[in-house]
This record gives C-alpha cells, structure tokens and sequence, in this order.
C-alpha cells in the first residue's frame, strides 16, 4: 500500500510534467494544473514516506523496467522513506508558491513548458534516486535528476553567465556521476550482481572498501557541494528561477546526502574511522570557507547558495562525526551524530528553502538582486519580511528555532569525544566542534547583514520603494515552511523518535534515552549528561515577555513615533547614508583577508571616486585552474597528431585497429 | 534533570532570576565605584544606576519613522533573553530546574539571539552609526562565541555533562585540583566577558565618541522605557559573566541545597566573589587604554587560542589518566 502510494506520486507529478507540454499554447495551464498535479503528488509521497518512517518496516519490490537481466530494484525503507516525505514537503510547498511566481514568465522570451516539463522530471528523478535499490536504478534516476535540473538552471539562457554557470554545472554533475558510478562499479565488481541487498551481504577488502569509498565521497561531494568541489553551486543555483533554487538547495543537495548514507552506512559493511576523520575535516572547512564566503556576496541568491555550501559542511560534520565513533566501535554515539545529520538535513531544507522564496518574492516583487539596491522592504512586504526573519533566526541557528536543535545535537556527538581511546581523534573532534562554533557565529552575523540591510532601514533604489507584499500563495508557502521551522525547533523529541527507526534498520541501533523522559525533554545520552527542554524555553520566552509587557504597560505614557532619527545630532540622515552591505561585512574581510582573493580598486578622475571591489573564490585559482591549464596543454599535445593529411590519419586508424585487436585476442 | 518536579527548586529558580535582574544594577555601580576611587574621583553612589532605570522607565520613548516593529521589539526581546540566560546559570543554589531545561549551548544560544535583535535593531533605523555598531558588535561576537563556548566546552567534558548544576556540582565534588585546560578555560572566559559585555579595551562603556563605539551606536537611537531596557540587560549580562566565572571555576560555597543556613552562606559567597572580581576588572579597566577596532580581532584571537589550548590540554592530558 504504501509502495503504491510512492507510485503514485512519482506518477502523478509525471503526469504535471507531460501536461506541461501543452503550456506554451495555454499559458495558464501551468498555474492550473501542473503546480496542482505537483500538489497531489506531494503529498502522497509526503504520506507513503511518513508512514513508511512509522512502521519502521520496508517495501520492496521489482518493476518490469531496465535491462532484461536487470530489472529495477526498489525498495522503501525508513531512510528512503525519510529523504522522500523530505521531497514532498518542498514539493508542497513549491506547488503553492509556482502559481504565484511564473505568472512573471507569462510573457517572457523562454517557453513556459520547458519550466513545467523539467520541474516534474526533475523532481521525479529525485524520487527515483531515493527509491532505487539497485545501483543501475539509481544511476538512471540520478542521471534524469541531474539533466533535467541543467535545462532549468540554462532557463533563462539569454544571458552568456546563465549558459557559463550552466555549463559548468553540467560538467560537475558528470563528473560526480561518473566518479560514483566508478564507486558502484567497484562494489559491483565483487558482488558480481547490481542490487543493492547482495551489494550489501558482500565482504569486500579493507583496500578496495577504501577506493569505493573514496570514489563515492568526491562523487557525492561534489554533487552536495562540499569545498573544493563545491564551484558549481554558487554559480548555478542563483540563476535558477527562485522555486527551482529551492528545489536544488533545500532538496537535490540532500539527495546526495541521502547518496552517502546509503554507500557509507549501508552498503560498504565496515566503516573505518580514518573515512570519518576524512569526512570531519573536510566537512568542517566547507562550514567554515562556506560562510565565510557567504558573507562577501552581496546578490541575495548567490550569498544563500553559499550558505547551502557551509550547512552540507554541518550535515557532514554530524557523518563524520558518526563514522568516527561508530568506525571505533561506539555504535550509540556514532548514531547520536547520524540523527543529528538527518535532523539539520531536514531542518536545512525547510529553512534554505524557505530564505530561496523569499528572496524569490523579493525579486518578483522590486525586480533587484542585489542587496546594496534594497532596504525597508520589513514595511512594504510585512509577510514576506516575517518568514524571512525566521528564516534568518533559524539558519543562524538561534532557539528556540530547529537550526539550534540539530546544532546542539552536533555538539552533544562532540562532546563526546572523551571516550575515544585515540589521542589524535579526541583532538581533531574539539578543533572541528571549534570550526562549527565558529560557523554558527559568522552565520549569525551574515543574517544580521542579508535582514538588516534588505529588510530594516530605508529604501536604496526606486523599484525597491515601491516593491508591493506578493500573493496570497506565494505568502501560504512561506508560511508553512515557516510554521514547520518552529515546530521541529520546539518538538524535537517527536521528531527524533520518529527517525530512530532509521538507525534501527541500518546499523541495528537506535538511541533509547533521547525521548525515554517524555515528549518535553530531549536528552542525546542520558539525563545527567545533557537535556534540553525545548517547549519549555518557548514558555519560557513567552512567560517572561508577558511579565515584561504586564509590568512597563500599565500607567506608561505613550510611545511617540514620528520623531527624526537623532544620529548623534547630524543632519537627517538619508537612504544613501546607510550602512552598505560591502561596508558592513568589511571587517571580515579584514580579519580573514588571507582566504579570499580581493581585488579592491579606487579610481580618482576629477571630482568622482570610484571604487571597485571583487571577491572571488580562492578555490578557483587553488583548484580548477591547474585542472583547466592541465587539459588545455594535454589538448594541445594531442593536436600535433591534426596535420591535416589523410594518410597519416589513416595510419592512426590502422594502428588503433591492430592495438584493440591485440588487446581483444 | 531530577528536580524539575520539585516545587520548591522552582520557587528558588524563580527568586533567583528576579535577584539576578534586581542585583545587577548595583554590580555595575560597584564597578563604577572602585574605577572612580582608583582615578581618585569620588563616583557616582551605588544606587545611581537604580536611579537612571527609574527615570527612564517614567519618560516617554520616542521612536523615528524610519523604523520599523523590529526597533521597538528589540528591547524586550533582549531584555527576556537575557535574564533568561541568567535564569540558567546557578547563582545561590545548584540543583536548579532551569538549568536542566537549558544547559550552557542554550546559554550561549539566548545571548546570541538577543545580539541577533540587538544588531538588527542597530540597523533598523538606517542611520550610519546603527549599522557601524552593529557590524562591529557582529564581528566581536563572531570571534568571542566560538572561544566561550570552547571554554565551556572543556568545563563540560570533564564533568561529562554540559547541566551548568551537574558542571558546578562535579568541581565542588572534585575537590581543590590544578587542572591546567581550567587555567586557560578561565582566562578564555575572562577575555570573553571582558569583550562580550563591551568594557575596556574592546569598547568603552563610558563614552559617545562617534568612531570608536559599539554598543552605543547600536542604542543610540533608544529613549525612554526602550533604553532603560537595553541597559537594564547590559548590566544583567555584565554580571551573568561575572557569576558564569565566579560559580563555575570558584564554586566554593555555593548552596547545594535548599537549607537556610546553606543558602545565606551561598548568597554570602557569591556576594563575596563578585565584589572581588568587579575589583579586578576595574583595575584591567583603570590600567588598560581602548585598542583600535582591528586590534580586537587579536585579543579574541588569544582569547579562542587560549580557549583551543584548554580544551586540547584537557582531551590531551587529562582524559584517561
């Protein structure tokens, strides 16, 4: 039944994706049905995905599809079923928020189909991915998610950095695909068979494990966005329109989430701790670079694409940190750190998503992308300027928001390190607990910067000032990712008792004392050691405000609100004396001037200072030039063989020829 | 989390967090005092801060146009997360409820949150000074949070629990030891308070000078109830360091029950210890100048490196032995 009901909702929004074909001729079909057909969908899979996660069982089952000696494996169990009520609820939730969106490619110059088309492949593929259960199946499906994500990241292809950050995202995806498919194909190599339950059952050596793994992480690395491969995705998910952004941040990067539990956690047997303390390090600088790039981007979408960098950093720390201890035998500590993982993976959903519609009603509604033109918007779109505030609160991972729950999670894994017989991990575990303290604070002071310079003060620019709040669904959307930000920030212990059955039925444990004290208390270990009472410091919060409030109200005179600003008594100060974006996250520049590549020019003619600054990524020149230099210079060497004569390109033939024959016999 | 059903424990919670929000007033003007006596000025009585918190509560708040609800939301946004971060931490008595509901990562979380609209607020009324503040105040949190919390970290990984009673209770069960990662967890923490509650030399609690302040530029535009707020949580944050420092690496004669005689040697205790460590940072103050603002990125630096080393020091020396 609950397979079927997975069916069903890979069909249906299958079905949002074939009705969009017709939406180039009738342009209103997409707000009609399409969006609505990915409505329904959503939540059947939201359904078959919850329940799934409730009964703690698996489904599975094998479809008449593929190849004739491999036909496709799937199967639903309590990870699946997770990542796919994860999917639905995006979907959900986009299906309110399109309706609205779109209306402003109504007339553009770029066909409304396409749109329509590749949102439901898209999706569909990532559904497949999470369902699959033999590696052919999900290399088809993973492949289908990544295409049909290139044709809505080149959407608006009238723009030559559109179609560069495109291309390059294209290439990235290949090469992840490539390198994960190698992985399998290692794996596959000593099962001799494709499905992932005898992939499972087979022992492999600690050698070739390694090399698997190797070749999984850089694949589903790249394809998360975790630093050095993280280039395409401050590139490619800006240039989106605003709902696919969401799509891709809040959900396709925890597909490849959901990749790596399953190659790590399932499929490769044996963890060795040293795949942890890879993992650990390499997380916690994609947390740290991740923000800290964050905060020199000054085009709202590209500053959120970077903070998706920094929480996959996060959610990789909590895996990495998991692997550690489950890799030296502390299996309940090391599943403490894989539900942390797949906690701040929702939570990092809901909230990145949530900013990407946001920044999506901001820019259908001034038509600016750039922070340094905004200001005052809190006044002219209240709704909007609400959910993104909670947004901000949540990313920043403050309580009693769920950013903070998985955050503590996080740390209480940490802080477990004590019990770790090596020296060198109870090391390497404080100093990357240090990095995601670190990550947390910067994160803080990059959402004081997006919120207050966009929303607070005044208005920068003229189509700012008269941007108007957006529709009723775009609103709903907004609404309901917001609700769910507090909600799983002030019910954690339902939550986790829900995905334990996740450990459960991938390593055989779960975690009996985080919600054995009742739904009030979350307590990671044991009571003695840590507990946070979350609905209570929401009580908390509102009790000592109403005291407050019912002790200043009485007998007060009133507020007056039509006062100038005072401003140390200089003149009335105007909207261009504000504090820029560039100005305000200036001292970081500064103190960590030596990881970014600053390019900062005043330019003096007559009367008028210009002044010009870029920061781009040191990962660039570090990494993906020598690779770029490297194959220019190989393509070169290769075309001394181009000498335009037809019998020396003969010859080559002939010698290819002879050397595969040679090979063959 | 044992007592959390124990009306009594709740009572005393309750009793105090609101002697916590009465006291602070006074810790400031004791520091004011002894500054004033070491500059050879006579100062300002000890219940002049009462005084300025009773006069601004009676004025009017003038609010400009340029703001928005986020301005006049601020103050009791950071007023309640302060004191509430107060409410954790044992001040008289350990076994408290509170600190079972909220351990120290909350702590940290509900002074962040308040800064969080601290900040916004600097900025909400689009003035040049509002958003100087508070992208300094960010820049000084962003460097000072991860060092406390590595601080507390340490504290927490040898008493295996991150309870601010359980932590307070294991080093008084503990006995007097020399722990080296608390010496450096100590003067990490120091450093902090000193930069996190804007004193001497990372800003200057005393001036208005345009260029050099920090949290003033974030509250110049406050008047009225709205100000006496914002001070009213400066001063509860001042001394919520004061006892963080004083309880958890000095907790001798902390009550560890609810008996009279424990908790007047306790109140007695914590009175004692926080005269002492006012006077020291009056001293610091008295003999220390205002650094320049990128000079401050360093002394946090020492402050997380400081932190680092605890926490190494501790996983590295202590654990197993």
């Amino acid at each position: 039944m609950t397979l079927q009901l997975a069916y069903f909702a890979i069909l249906v929004i299958l079905g949002s994706a074939l009705i969009s074909v017709f939406a180039d001729q009738m342009p209103s079909l997409l707000r009609t049905a399409a969006f609505v057909l990915l409505g329904v969908g959503s939540i059947a899979a939201i359904v078959s995905g919850v329940s799934t996660l409730i009964s703690g069982s698996s489904f599975s089952a094998t479809l008449p599809f593929g190849l004739p000696w491999l036909n496709w494996h799937v199967r639903l169990d309590a990870l699946s079923g997770f990542f796919f009520a994860l999917i639905g609820v995006i979907t959900f939730a986009i299906s309110l928020y399109g309706p609205g969106y779109v209306r402003e490619f109504e007339h553009g110059k770029q066909p409304l189909s396409v749109l329509g088309i590749f949102t439901g492949l898209f999706i569909v593929g990532m559904l497949l991915v999470v369902i699959a259960d033999d590696a052919f199946m999900f290399m088809v499906a993973w492949e289908l998610m990544s295409l049909s994500s290139y044709f809505l990241v080149a959407y608006q292809h009238d723009r030559a950095a559109n179609r560069r950050a495109a291309f390059l995202y294209l290439l990235m995806a290949h090469v992840s695909g490539l390198s994960i498919l190698l992985g399998f194909g290692v794996l596959a190599s000593f099962s001799g068979s494709f499905a992932f339950d005898i992939l499972r059952a087979t022992e492999i050596p600690a050698l070739w494990a390694t090399i698997a793994f190797t070749l999984t992480f850089f694949g589903f690395g790249m394809k998360a966005g975790l630093v050095p491969l993280h280039a395409w995705l401050p590139e490619a998910h800006p240039v989106a329109p605003s709902h696919i952004s969401a799509l891709m941040s809040g959900v396709m990067l925890k597909v490849a989430v959901y990749g790596f539990i399953r190659m790590t956690f399932d499929l490769l047997g044996d963890i060795h701790w040293g795949w942890g303390v890879a993992v650990l390090i390499i997380a916690s600088v994609s947390a740290l670079m991740g923000v800290l790039y964050a905060l020199m981007q000054h085009n709202l979408k590209r500053l959120l694409a970077y903070h998706s960098v920094e929480n996959i950093g996060i959610i990789f720390i909590g895996l990495g940190l998991a692997m550690v201890f489950m890799g030296t035998g502390h299996k309940v500590l090391g599943v403490l750190g894989l539900i942390a993982a797949l906690y701040h993976t929702l939570n990092h959903a809901l909230f990145k998503s949530l900013l990407f519609l946001g920044a999506g009603a901001v820019i259908h509604s001034s038509h600016e992308k750039d922070l340094e033109q905004m200001g005052g918007l809190l006044k002219r779109m209240p709704w909007t300027g609400l959910f993104f505030l909670i947004g901000c609160i949540s990313i920043s991972a403050l309580p009693p928001f769920n950013g903070f729950v998985s955050e503590w999670l996080t740390f209480q894994t940490a802080l477990q390190a004590w019990k770790l017989e090596n020296g060198i991990l109870r090391t390497i575990i404080p100093l990357s607990a240090a990095m995601l303290a670190l990550t947390g604070t910067l994160a803080a002071y990059c959402f004081v910067k997006v919120y207050g310079i966009a929303f607070l003060g005044l208005p920068r620019s003229r189509h700012v000032r008269r941007a108007r709040e957006v529709g009723m669904g775009m609103r709903l959307a907004q609404g309901m990712l917001a609700v769910l930000c507090l909600l799983f920030g002030i019910l954690p212990t339902h939550f986790v008792g829900v995905i334990n059955s996740i450990p459960i039925q991938l390593v055989g444990v779960g975690l009996p004392e985080i919600s054995a004290h009742g739904w009030m208390w979350l307590t990671p270990i044991n009571a003695d050691t840590a507990s946070y009472g979350a609905p209570l410091v929401l009580i908390a919060i509102a009790v000592a405000w109403f005291l407050l409030t019912l002790v200043l109200r009485r007998g007060k005179k009133h507020t007056v609100h039509d006062c100038e600003p005072w401003d140390c008594g200089f003149s009335t100060p105007d909207s261009r004396m504000q504090y820029t974006a560039t100005a305000f996250s200036m001292p970081i520049r500064r103190v960590f001037g030596l990881l970014f590549h600053i390019d900062e020019q005043v330019e003096r003619n007559n009367n008028t200072i210009k002044h010009r600054l870029t920061v781009t990524d040191r990962a660039w020149d570090l990494f993906y030039k020598p690779i770029a230099d490297a194959v220019h210079k190989a393509a070169r060497q290769v075309s001394r063989m181009q000498s335009g004569n037809v019998r020396i390109y003969l010859g080559w033939s002939l010698g290819t020829l002879l050397v595969l024959l040679w090979l063959i016999t | 989390m044992a007592d959390y059903l124990n009306p009594a424990a709740w009572i005393f919670a309750f009793i105090q967090a609101l002697l916590f929000a009465a006291a602070a007033p006074l810790l400031v003007a004791w520091v004011r005092r002894v500054k004033s006596r070491l500059q050879n000025r006579s100062g300002p009585e000890l219940m002049q801060p009462y005084r300025d918190l009773y006069k601004l509560f009676g004025k009017q708040a003038m609010v400009s146009q340029n703001t928005s609800i986020i301005f006049r939301a601020a103050p009791y946004i950071v007023f309640c997360t302060t004191w509430l971060a107060a409410a954790i931490i044992p001040l008289v008595v350990t076994q408290l409820p509170t600190a079972a509901i909220a351990d120290v990562i909350v702590l940290v979380g509900f002074l962040a949150l308040g800064r969080f609209f601290l900040a916004l607020a600097g900025m909400d009324v689009g003035t040049a000074f509002g958003g100087m503040g508070s992208s300094r105040e960010m820049l000084i949190s962003a460097l000072a949070e991860p060092a406390m919390l590595l601080a507390v970290f340490t504290v927490a990984m040898t008493a295996h629990s991150t309870n601010l009673s359980s932590v307070i209770e294991h080093v008084l069960n503990s006995g007097i030891i020399l722990r080296p990662s608390y010496l450096f967890a100590l003067f990490a923490l120091m450093l902090v308070a000193v930069a996190e509650t804007g004193r001497i030399p990372i800003d200057n609690p005393a001036t208005h000078l345009e260029l050099t302040m920090v949290h003033e530029a974030m509250i110049l535009e406050y008047s009225g109830r709205h100000l006496a707020l914002m001070e009213w949580a400066a001063h509860i944050k001042l001394m919520l360091y004061g006892v963080l420092i004083a309880n958890v690496f000095f907790p001798w004669g902390i009550a560890t029950n609810f008996s009279t005689s424990a908790v007047a040697i306790g109140l007695l205790a914590i009175t004692l210890k926080l005269i002492l460590l006012a006077i020291i940072l009056a001293i610091s103050e008295t003999v220390l100048a205002k650094m320049r603002l990128f000079r401050a990125p360093q002394y946090l630096n020492l402050a997380l490196l400081l932190a680092l080393l605890g926490m190494l020091s501790h996983v590295i020396l202590e654990v197993g032995t």
